[in-house]
């Protein structure tokens, strides 16, 4: 309970990462969709939107990008759950040297991050003239310009997002409740599906939808590492504006995926929220 | 499955030289002792004094470094936790807040892999047994302390384990709560009529609920035994201080003869005492009695003076502890006695400052270490 004065004073703080936010951000958008859709009056906007996102290169796209997200965030959550477990139950030299290594890449670039994958899986990269060094074959594989490397490099770039918000909740849940599960005659198994996995289920939840988030509107590594036919939404919306000059089918496309993250972040507060009500 | 019920089990446990070593340090070093088939036994202690490290390493949570654990005759020392068949009650609850108090005490029925129709019955005897019976639904969030101290209770026996472990289950309750509730886990043990190995730092409450209790102090047994015993027999300085309050006064052993010792105090006075080992005169001993073994006044003529320890004092503190009052008397040279009378005919002392104390010789113990 604040009293009023309080609360206003705490309002002010935030009136310049607002008008910041409102000058780059919201006015510039508003702007160019307004500019860009309304030129030719809004029945043909609903008209020409509508089959702009029926056609097949839209439709391909959109099922790419789903797709992709979808096993970009699986991959990330396998990966992470583990680490974040670790993490959580670990003090001193180790958990510090984990983290470290989970937070250096996360303040580092995405494009050099992306460029360092490449120089890893390029025809001429370290893992190809590894493996034919110790003659494990002959010809250089192709890795790079595939969807698996898509994925890996997603993958590697979006891991400390998921890891990070499972360590949260991990670190939330009294390690007492595991023993006790296991002094009350459970076993490993049986106390981890029990009582960790459903205690850290929120953790999962909202790390799954900000890696899936951030997935839909990747655009440099699925650019820079995929082939011609990972083509991910945000790749196609780019190539309207820089190479087509359609700034019509940019704009819409802007919007549907500035819709899809709107309702997929209003589900991930309702999940932070009931974290929240669960009291943990 | 595993035996549910666990038929046949008694409960009996004895601990045979268990050691526990953190790098060097020897946390717990060498205790043995016999837990009886339905004792109630509790390990007292100061933090530090590896009582807890004991209980843990009885529940499996901890590894012995040495010696050997046997329940019912069959060394544990090997078998993993959960195949212990221990009751448990920590000492935050650790009650699951996910789950209701239904589900929490189901836990270890479900974990057994224990048919539905029985689990509903056995926790529903379980919450009549702490008198939950209409909190079923509820969340530990939803409990007061007290009641999610009875859901870990009833957690801990819904199992019918013979032998329970509590780790100073009742350090979060105030007073009063924990006055309740150390009755009420008294009368279900014996009710049940199961062992239970109890860690607790409170004195009081060890001496209220044990059968025995068994004093630790770095990482040892001080001293094992009832209540009573060790209060009015204590075998240690460590242990007359650690229950309940204590005189203890330094000397010179001058001699003993027929099992009672003469003392030599700072000042020249000589208290006697009934000496339980064989302490060798010459030595430096403390005599040691309970406060409210000692009378303020003087004594009438007609006591038998041979019995009887006396000292001259001046009372320098009086504190009113509502039932009694606790003088604190110089007897000159530094040293201090505590006199705490019954509080029932006002204060006997009056204001009088220079008073006589005096107490049996059959009170008075000689103690060497």
């Amino acid at each position: 309970m604040y009293g009023s004065g309080r609360l206003s004073s705490g309002a002010l703080l935030l009136v310049p990462a607002v008008l910041l936010l409102a000058l780059l951000f919201i006015v510039p958008l508003v702007w160019f969709f307004v500019q860009t859709l309304l030129e030719d009056g809004l029945m043909s906007l609903f008209e020409r939107g509508y089959l702009l996102l029926t056609s097949r290169a839209v439709v391909s796209a959109i099922m790419t990008t789903n797709w992709i997200s979808l096993q970009v965030t699986l991959s990330v959550l396998i990966i992470s759950y583990p680490i974040a477990y670790y993490l959580a139950t670990r003090s001193g030299l180790r958990f510090v040297l984990v983290l470290f290594c989970i937070i250096v890449p996360y303040f580092t670039s995405v494009i050099v991050r992306t460029y360092s994958w490449m120089v890893l899986l390029g025809r001429n990269g370290l893992i190809n003239q590894g493996l034919m060094y110790f003659g494990v074959i002959d010809e250089p594989l192709s890795m790079l310009y595939t969807k698996g490397a898509v994925l890996v490099g997603m993958v590697y770039v979006l891991l400390p997002y998921m890891i990070l918000t499972l360590f949260a909740t991990m670190k939330s849940i009294d390690p007492v409740l595991m023993r006790a599960a296991r002094g009350m005659g459970a076993g490993p198994v049986y106390a981890f599906r029990r009582i960790y996995l459903p205690l850290s289920i929120h953790g999962v939840l909202s790390g799954s939808l900000i890696v899936f988030i951030l997935a839909i509107g990747f655009f440099i590594t699925p650019a820079l590492m995929g082939g011609p036919s990972d083509v991910m939404i945000a790749m196609l919306i780019e190539r309207s504006v820089e190479i087509m000059f359609d700034w019509f089918s940019a704009a819409v496309m802007s919007i549907f995926l500035l819709l899809v993250t709107l309702v997929l972040y209003a589900i991930y507060y309702r999940v932070t929220d009931i974290k929240r009500m669960m009291g943990a | 499955m595993k035996n549910v019920a666990s038929e046949g089990a008694r409960g009996e446990i004895e601990l045979q030289g268990v050691t526990k070593l953190y790098g060097e340090d020897r946390v717990v070093d060498s205790v043995s002792a016999t837990i009886g088939a339905g004792e109630f036994f509790s390990l007292l202690g100061p933090s530090g004094s590896g009582k807890t490290t004991t209980l843990m390493m009885i529940a499996g949570f901890a590894e012995v470094n040495g010696g050997s654990i046997l329940v019912d005759g069959a060394n544990i020392v090997n078998v993993p936790v959960q195949r212990r068949n221990f009751g448990m009650v920590f000492q935050n609850y650790a009650i699951f807040p996910h789950l209701n108090v239904f589900e929490n005490i189901a836990f270890p029925l479900r974990a057994r892999g224990m048919a539905g129709s029985e689990i509903s019955e056995r926790v529903k005897w379980a919450l009549e047994l702490v008198r939950l019976d209409s909190f079923a639904e509820r969340f530990s969030r939803q409990l007061s302390g007290g009641q999610q101290q009875r859901v870990a209770i009833a957690r801990a026996i819904v199992f019918h384990p013979s032998v329970v472990l509590m780790d100073e289950p009742l350090g979060a309750l105030d007073k009063n709560l924990r006055y309740e509730m150390q009755v009420e886990i008294k009368e279900i043990q014996r009710r049940l009529g199961m062992t239970v190995v109890y860690v607790t730092h409170d004195q009081e409450e060890a001496m209220n609920m044990s059968d025995r209790i068994a004093i630790m102090n770095s990482g040892r047994i001080e001293q094992v035994g009832p209540p009573t015993g060790i209060y009015e027999r204590p075998s240690s300085i460590f242990a007359a201080r650690f229950l309940g309050e204590a005189n203890l006064i330094e000397g010179l052993l001058e001699s003993v003869v027929g099992g009672i010792a003469s003392v030599r105090i700072d000042g020249g006075a000589v208290l006697r005492a009934e000496t339980s080992g064989q302490p060798r005169p010459g030595g430096t001993v403390s005599v040691f009695f309970r406060p409210e073994r000692v009378s303020i006044g003087d004594s009438r003529a007609g006591d038998q003076v041979s019995s009887m320890n006396r000292l001259q004092g001046k009372v320098v503190q009086t504190s009113f502890l509502g039932n009694i009052l606790r003088y604190s008397v110089d007897i000159g040279n530094g040293h201090r006695v505590l006199v705490d009378l019954q509080n029932s005919r006002g204060d006997p002392v009056q204001g009088a400052s220079e008073v006589a104390l005096s107490w049996r010789v059959s009170d008075s113990l000689v103690l060497d270490r």
